[in-house]
């Protein structure tokens, strides 16, 4: 992991982004079969390894049910790629500013 | 050590870029100084590249490239029992795997003057690979250079590449892997193509890392990658040739990737583990179905084999492992037997085993995980798994892992995956 992190180009309106990580819990929670209740997920909780227990096998999973909802098709060519699934909050602000639908 | 003969000729492509001879031989060079008294190495470097320049330095400097189907701590601590003086070549600055660790040596500018390629004998032992076997200990399998060469070799003859043209091979499997390691690596150093070092993840990804690429272009994948890609919308670069290995493919899936990429796809069954063995003499081997009976010679009744077994010829056979004892997710291979020793070696656990749930669930990437059950009264589900996740690969962890009273043993002892499952959905 790196700490050297460039800011996220639109930060999400709070309203917005508490429902937003809700909806995004429920997709991830659907698509990968997990026995939690999408709003047990801490939304600061990393989701790789350790926190939620996720593998590259889930990310791929979910970075499928991301680009059909909301247009984001995610590429692995930076270290921001660490950074977004470091948290379900993360993703969140990532989807919310390159989202095309 | 390799086929390219002309020192034109491209071993690599790096962000669409070339990478010649010379330049591999520099690398290769620099690489076998910086493994200093050595004789093992375990090659953890995650691009291609880099990973090949090791192997080869390991090659060209009489050294030997581990190759074990995970890195857990379990897994290296069993590696540095098996060869005491092992390192670990990383290209990454943060690799945690517990061994002394020797960076991949970046930015220095090697001496290109000297382009002489090594010779290397075909007896040479180049690689040992692990599976993980069913008693916890990796079961080490030897692999001499001309071994791994002919078998290479005979690859590219049969998955039709041309001969007087060089192909981009991109790979989606990691070059640890067998097939990444056989498909990728090898078959581009023995039969003058060239590897892509990047090892693209997302759809996004492999699509341009291919469109990056001259043609004849390869693919090399797996069913779990091929059929994100053709779930996603990215738009798919024209391509000579697709591989998929570590699974079947579905025939629908075929027919679609074929289409979207305007390639012929290929298929590989391979296995590590499956050796030919032949039968004592006398002894005759018929299969029903799944089930192969065996008679004659010192059997008296005919009596039916625990494992798949493949008659190859006569008085010969391969062993596939015992019937449902085999896991494959996502193209790691394991067998309950090992993942239950490792799950009850926990302290802490006093009885606990693996299952495979019965229904298929319906994902993008076809994946489905294994579940659990274990009595571990003073531990919770998280504890466990953190435990296991020190033991085994991440894929192989249990989804979901169930804390139980106690497991369904039968009265011989033996836990039928039907009684789990039942468990499992009371539950």
């Amino acid at each position: 992991m790196s700490d050297k992190v460039t800011p996220l180009r639109q930060p999400a309106a709070p309203a917005n982004a508490a429902a937003l990580i809700a909806e995004v819990a429920g997709l991830i929670v659907g698509a990968l079969n997990l026995d939690v209740a999408p709003g047990d997920i801490d939304p600061d909780q990393p989701l790789y390894g350790e926190g939620l227990g996720l593998d590259s096998i889930d990310i791929l999973e979910i970075a499928l049910v991301v680009s059909k909802q909301y247009g984001v098709q995610l590429r692995a060519d930076s270290e921001e790629n660490e950074r977004i699934f470091g948290s379900l909050r993360q993703l969140v602000e990532y989807v919310c500013a390159h989202r095309t639908k | 050590m390799i086929a390219h003969t002309s020192p034109d000729a491209v071993i690599a492509y790096r962000g669409g870029a070339p990478v010649r001879v010379p330049q591999f031989l520099a690398d290769v060079r620099c690489v076998a100084r910086a493994l200093d008294s050595a004789q093992h190495v375990l090659n953890a470097c995650t691009d291609r590249y880099h990973f090949t320049v090791g192997f080869a330095a390991c090659l060209a400097s009489g050294r030997v490239s581990l190759l074990p189907s995970t890195h857990t701590p379990e897994v290296v601590r069993r590696l540095a029992d098996f060869a005491p003086d092992v390192v670990c070549l990383t290209d990454e600055a943060g690799c945690a795997i517990a061994l002394p660790r020797i960076q991949y040596p970046r930015g220095a500018t090697p001496d290109t003057s000297d382009s002489t390629v090594p010779a290397i004998d075909a007896e040479q032992l180049a690689a040992i690979v692990f599976t993980s076997g069913s008693t916890g200990t990796p079961v080490p399998h030897r692999k001499s250079w001309g071994r791994l060469y002919a078998c290479v070799r005979a690859e590219a003859e049969l998955l039709g590449l041309p001969t007087d043209a060089g192909c981009a091979i991109l790979a989606t499997v990691p070059p640890q892997h067998m097939y990444g390691f056989e498909s990728s690596v090898l078959i581009a150093l023995a039969n003058r193509h060239a590897l892509c070092a990047e090892r693209p993840f997302y759809p996004a990804d492999i699509a341009a890392a291919l469109q990056a690429l001259p043609r004849p272009r390869v693919l090399i994948s797996t069913p779990v990658h091929l059929r994100a890609l053709l779930a996603s919308s990215v738009a798919l670069p024209p391509t000579d040739l697709i591989v998929s290995a570590t699974a079947p493919l579905e025939q629908q899936l075929a027919a679609e990737t074929e289409q979207r990429f305007g390639a012929e796809l290929l298929e590989i069954y391979g296995a590590t583990e499956t050796a030919e063995w032949r039968l004592w003499p006398g002894v005759t081997l018929t299969c029903e179905g799944e089930t192969t009976w065996a008679r004659g010679g010192h059997i008296e009744q005919p009596t039916r084999m625990c494992d798949v077994i493949e008659p190859t010829g006569p008085g010969r056979f391969l062993l596939h492992g015992r019937v449902t004892d085999l896991v494959n997710i996502a193209g790691k291979r394991s067998s309950l037997a090992y993942l239950n020793h490792q799950l009850n070696s926990i302290p802490g656990v006093q009885d606990g085993a693996f299952f495979h749930m019965e229904e298929a669930r319906a994902s993008h990437t076809g994946v489905t995980r294994l579940a659990a059950c274990v009595v571990a009264p003073e531990l919770d589900a998280a504890r466990v798994l953190a435990a296991l996740r020190q033991r085994i690969d991440a894929a192989f962890l249990p989804r979901p892992l169930l804390l139980v009273a106690r497991l369904p043993r039968n009265s011989t002892g033996k836990l039928p995956q039907e009684a789990l499952r039942a468990l499992a959905a009371a539950n």
